[in-house]
C-alpha cells in the first residue's frame, strides 16, 4: 500500500513536472547558465523518470505476490528491468545530446515558442475560420481538423462499401460474387499513391470545366474545380435540433419497450419502421407548426475572366478531398471486404442452418445470429484498417489536400525551419489519433465479445 | 639522473604539444567541409527535381543549369574536376534539413534569400546567382494580361515551402481579393494540375514560370503577367559554421562573374595568363596566391573558368539558348546596364 501511494505520488509528480515544462519552460534555465548546457539533457526528462520511478513502485506493491509465485530473488527480478531501464535512458541521452551539439553548431534554435508566431500563409479548405494572420498552433488544429474530416469520411465510406462487397462475395449469385472478387483483387493490388493520382488527375480531370457543368440532382454541379451544392439556410435551427433529440430518446424508449414487450408476451414490434417514421415525423411536424424553415443558397455561376468560371454561394467540396476520400474508401474497403467474409465464413455452417430450420427469414439469419457472432471476428482486424487508413491519409500532401502533413510538416516547417520540433509534434499527433481510434475500437469490441461469468 | 630524463622527456613533451597545436590550426584553417570534401572525392551538391535552366537532369542523368553550374564551380576549385559532383534532387520543403543535417554541403536549388533563412534556421546564403520575382502565368485565352483583372474566388496553384506562399497572401490580401491557394508539393504536380485546368493562374518565380511553360502541352496557350510581386534573389546556401567553406563556394560563384566582366571565356582563360592587366591575371592565377587563404592552390579560379565557363557562358548554355528567358535584364553585368555586381578578386 505504502508503495502504490509512493508510486502515485511519483506519477503525480511526473505529470505536474511535464505541465511546467510545456507551459513555462525549463524553470532552471535561468539560474544556472553554465551548468544548464551540460543538464539540459537530463532535465529534458525528468517526467520520463519519474514515471519510471513511478512504476518501478507500483511494481513493487506487487512484487511479494510474483516472488512468491515464481520463487526468484530480489536481484534475479530486478537486474533485467534495470538493466533495461538503464540502456533506455543512455540511448535517449545519447540521441538528445548528439542533437543538442549539431544544433549548436549550426546555430539552430530549440523551442516551441514559434507555435505562437503569425503564420502568413493561407489554407485552400478549412472547416473552422482560418486566416494567415492566425498563429502556426491554430494552423495546426485547422489542419488537424482536415485530416481527421477525411479519415472519418473514408472510415464511415470503406465501412459501407466494405461490408456490401464482403457480404456480396458470399452471395449466391454469380456475377455478384465474382464481380465483388475482382472489385477486391483489382482495388487492393494497385499502390495507394497510384489510385490517388489515378482519382485526381485522371478521373477528376474528366470532368467538366464550371461553364459547361450539366446539373447533378437539379442543383449541385460536379467540375473539375470542385463539387458545388447548395447550403442550407435555417430558421428556428435549435427548435428543429430539440425535435431531432426527442426523436432518437423516443425511439430508445420504444425499443426498450419492444424487448420487454417480446421478453413478457412473445409479441414482436417493427421497431425499425416505427423508429424511421419517428424520426421524419417529429422533425416534420417542426416545419409545420414550429416555425422551421429552410433556405437554400444555391450556387450561381460567376465569370471570373473569358474562359474561367467559377461558382458562387453554397457550399464547395474541393476535388482534393473527393478524390482522397474515393481512393482512400475504395483501397481500404477492399481489406474491411476481406476481414467481413472471414467473421462470417468464420461461423459454422451449422448455425446458418439450424437459424433457417427455426423459420428465420435470410435477413434474420444475417441479422440476429450471423452477424453478432460474426462481428467478434471482424472487429479486431477492422481497427488495423481503420489505422492504416488514418495514416495513409497523410499522403494528401500528393495532391494538395491541405492535411497535417502538406501544412503542419510542409509548409510551417518550411517557414520557420523547426524540423524536429515540428516532426515531433506530427508524429505524436498520428499517434494519438491511432491510440485513440484503437483504444474507441477496442472498447466496442468489449461490448460485442462473449461475456463470460 | 633520472631528475634530468624526466625533466627532458616533459621538455620534449612541451615541444611535441606546441608543434601539435601550430599544425592543428594549420589544419583547422583547412576547414571541415573542405577536409571531407577532398577525402570523398566529389562535391556534394542538392539541386531541384527538374526545373530547365537551372537545375535539369537529361535522359542519360547528366545535370545542366546554372544552379548546376556553381556546383560544378566549386567541384572544379576545390578537386579540380568539374564533373566530380553528387547531385541530390530536393524539394523545396527538404531541402534545408538536408543542408543543416549534412547530407549536401552546397544547396544550389533557385533558393531566395530572405532575412529570416539566413538568420534563423543555421544556414547562410553567400550570394546571388539569378535576380528573379515572383510573377503570375495564366492562359492566353482567358484574356487576362494583368494581375488587376484578377477576382474573388480566383484559384492559384503554387508549391508549398517556398516564399511564394507568403508573398501570394500577401499580394491578395493588399488587392482585398479572396482566393483560392492549391499548394502541391512538387513542382511537376503543379504544372500538371494548372495544365488540366484545376487552377486560373500558376504563380511562383518568373524564371520558374519560365522555365515551366516549356514543360506545358502547348506552351503558347499560356503567357505570364508582366507585373513581379515581390523580390526573389536566387542564390546557392552553405551550412553555418564553416566560413572557408563558405568563402570558396562564394567565391566560385564570384570568379564566374568577374571573369565575364573581364571578357575572360573558357576558351581564351589560358592565353589570358600573359594579359597586361593584373586583375585578369590574377584571376587566372598568373598573379597573387588568391587560393592560399582558402587552402586551395593557385590555379582554383582558372580551373573554374575553363572547365565551367563565365557566368555569360553559363546563362547563354542553360536560360538563353534554350529559349527560356533570352533576356538577361537584371541578371546583366552592372558595366552593361544589369545588378550583377561583384567584389574584386585581389
Amino acid at each position: 500500500m505504502k508503495f502504490r501511494i509512493l508510486a502515485y505520488l511519483f506519477f503525480f509528480i511526473g505529470i505536474a513536472d511535464l505541465f511546467t515544462k510545456i507551459f513555462y519552460g525549463n524553470i532552471f534555465s535561468d539560474l544556472t547558465e553554465d551548468y544548464y548546457e551540460i543538464a539540459n539533457p537530463i532535465l529534458v526528462f525528468t517526467p520520463v523518470l519519474f514515471f519510471s520511478i513511478g512504476g518501478i513502485f507500483l511494481k513493487e506493491s506487487k512484487v511479494s505476490l510474483t516472488l512468491e509465485n515464481f520463487g526468484t530473488s530480489r536481484i534475479k527480478y530486478y537486474s533485467p528491468q534495470f538493466i533495461c531501464l538503464t540502456i533506455v535512458v543512455l540511448i535517449f541521452l545519447f540521441f538528445t545530446f548528439n542533437a543538442q551539439i549539431n544544433m549548436e553548431n549550426r546555430g539552430i534554435d530549440f523551442g516551441f515558442d514559434f507555435l505562437s508566431q503569425e503564420a502568413s500563409f493561407d489554407m485552400q479548405f478549412s472547416l473552422m475560420d482560418y486566416d494567415g494572420q492566425d498563429p502556426y498552433w491554430w494552423a495546426y488544429v485547422v489542419a488537424l481538423l482536415n485530416t481527421l474530416l477525411v479519415a472519418v469520411l473514408g472510415i464511415i465510406f470503406c465501412t459501407i462499401i466494405g461490408v456490401i462487397v464482403g457480404i456480396a462475395r458470399l452471395s449466391p449469385n454469380f456475377l455478384i460474387r465474382n464481380t465483388a472478387a475482382w472489385y477486391v483483387e483489382f482495388f487492393r493490388n494497385i499502390p495507394l499513391l497510384l489510385q490517388i493520382f489515378f482519382w485526381y488527375y485522371a478521373a477528376l480531370r474528366a470532368l467538366p470545366l464550371p461553364q459547361d457543368a450539366s446539373p447533378l440532382f437539379g442543383v449541385t454541379y460536379l467540375t473539375i474545380k470542385g463539387y458545388y451544392m447548395p447550403a442550407f439556410i435555417w430558421n428556428n435551427l435549435n427548435i428543429f435540433t430539440y425535435s431531432v433529440l426527442a426523436a432518437i430518446i423516443s425511439i430508445i424508449f420504444i425499443r426498450y419497450y419492444a424487448i420487454k414487450l417480446r421478453d413478457t408476451e412473445g409479441k414482436q414490434l417493427p421497431v425499425f419502421y416505427i423508429s424511421i417514421a419517428i424520426l421524419i415525423i417529429l422533425p416534420a411536424l417542426t416545419f409545420l407548426i414550429g416555425g422551421v424553415s429552410l433556405d437554400f443558397e444555391i450556387p450561381v455561376l460567376k465569370q471570373l475572366s473569358a474562359t474561367s468560371f467559377i461558382y458562387d454561394g453554397g457550399i464547395a467540396v474541393p476535388p482534393e478531398l473527393i478524390a482522397l476520400t474515393l481512393a482512400l474508401s475504395l483501397y481500404t474497403a477492399t481489406f474491411v471486404a476481406e476481414c467481413v467474409r472471414a467473421g462470417i465464413q468464420g461461423i459454422s455452417k451449422g448455425q446458418k442452418e439450424a437459424a433457417a430450420s427455426l423459420g428465420l427469414t435470410p435477413n434474420q439469419v444475417l441479422k440476429l445470429v450471423i452477424m453478432p457472432q460474426a462481428l467478434r471476428i471482424i472487429i479486431p482486424p477492422t481497427t488495423n484498417q481503420y489505422l492504416n487508413l488514418t495514416k495513409n491519409s497523410s499522403l494528401a500532401a500528393a495532391i494538395a489536400y491541405p492535411d497535417l502533413v502538406l501544412v503542419f510538416a510542409g509548409t510551417a516547417l518550411m517557414q520557420t525551419g523547426r524540423a524536429i520540433e515540428i516532426v515531433s509534434i506530427t508524429m505524436l499527433t498520428y499517434l494519438s489519433i491511432s491510440l485513440a481510434i484503437a483504444a474507441l475500437m477496442n472498447w466496442y469490441n468489449k461490448l460485442i465479445e462473449i461475456k463470460e461469468k | 639522473m633520472f631528475k634530468l630524463i624526466k625533466q627532458f622527456t616533459s621538455f620534449v613533451a612541451m615541444v611535441a604539444m606546441l608543434f601539435a597545436f601550430t599544425t592543428e590550426t594549420m589544419a583547422a584553417k583547412k576547414s571541415k567541409t573542405l577536409k571531407n570534401t577532398q577525402k570523398k572525392g566529389f562535391v556534394r551538391c542538392g539541386v531541384s527535381q527538374g526545373l530547365p535552366g537551372f537545375s535539369n537532369a537529361d535522359a542519360s542523368g547528366n545535370w545542366t543549369g546554372v544552379d548546376v553550374d556553381v556546383c560544378r564551380a566549386v567541384a572544379a576549385a576545390v578537386l579540380g574536376d568539374a564533373n566530380k559532383v553528387k547531385f541530390t534532387p530536393l524539394s523545396a520543403k527538404e531541402r534545408f534539413t538536408a543542408l543543416t543535417s549534412g547530407e549536401i554541403d552546397v544547396l544550389s536549388r533557385n533558393t531566395t534569400w530572405t532575412l529570416s533563412r539566413d538568420a534563423d534556421i543555421g544556414l547562410t546564403f553567400v550570394g546571388v546567382n539569378f535576380y528573379d520575382g515572383q510573377g503570375f502565368m495564366v492562359r492566353k485565352s482567358s484574356g487576362i494580361t494583368s494581375t488587376s483583372q484578377f477576382k474573388d474566388g480566383i484559384s492559384a496553384c503554387t508549391n508549398i515551402g517556398t516564399t511564394t506562399e507568403l508573398n501570394m497572401r500577401d499580394f491578395f490580401n493588399s488587392k482585398g481579393i479572396s482566393y483560392e491557394p492549391v499548394a502541391f508539393e512538387k513542382a511537376d504536380e503543379v504544372v500538371a494540375a494548372y495544365d488540366a485546368g484545376r487552377c486560373d493562374t500558376y504563380t511562383t518565380d518568373k524564371s520558374g514560370l519560365a522555365a515551366q511553360r516549356t514543360k506545358m502541352s502547348n506552351p503558347d496557350e499560356h503567357i505570364v503577367l508582366p507585373e513581379t510581386i515581390s523580390k526573389e534573389p536566387l542564390g546557392p546556401v552553405v551550412r553555418q559554421g564553416d566560413s572557408v567553406w563558405e568563402d570558396i563556394v562564394r567565391w566560385s560563384l564570384n570568379t564566374m562573374i568577374e571573369a565575364e566582366e573581364y571578357g575572360i571565356t573558357s576558351a581564351n582563360a589560358d592565353s589570358m595568363k600573359t594579359s597586361d592587366n593584373p586583375a585578369i591575371k590574377r584571376l587566372v592565377g598568373a598573379e597573387g596566391e588568391l587560393g592560399a587563404a582558402f587552402g586551395l592552390d593557385n590555379e582554383w579560379s582558372l580551373r573554374i573558368i575553363k572547365q565551367v565557363g563565365n557566368y555569360g557562358e553559363s546563362y547563354k548554355r542553360n536560360i538563353a539558348d534554350p529559349g527560356i528567358l533570352p533576356d538577361r535584364g537584371p541578371n546583366e553585368l552592372w558595366t552593361k546596364g544589369g545588378i550583377l555586381y561583384v567584389p574584386p578578386a585581389r
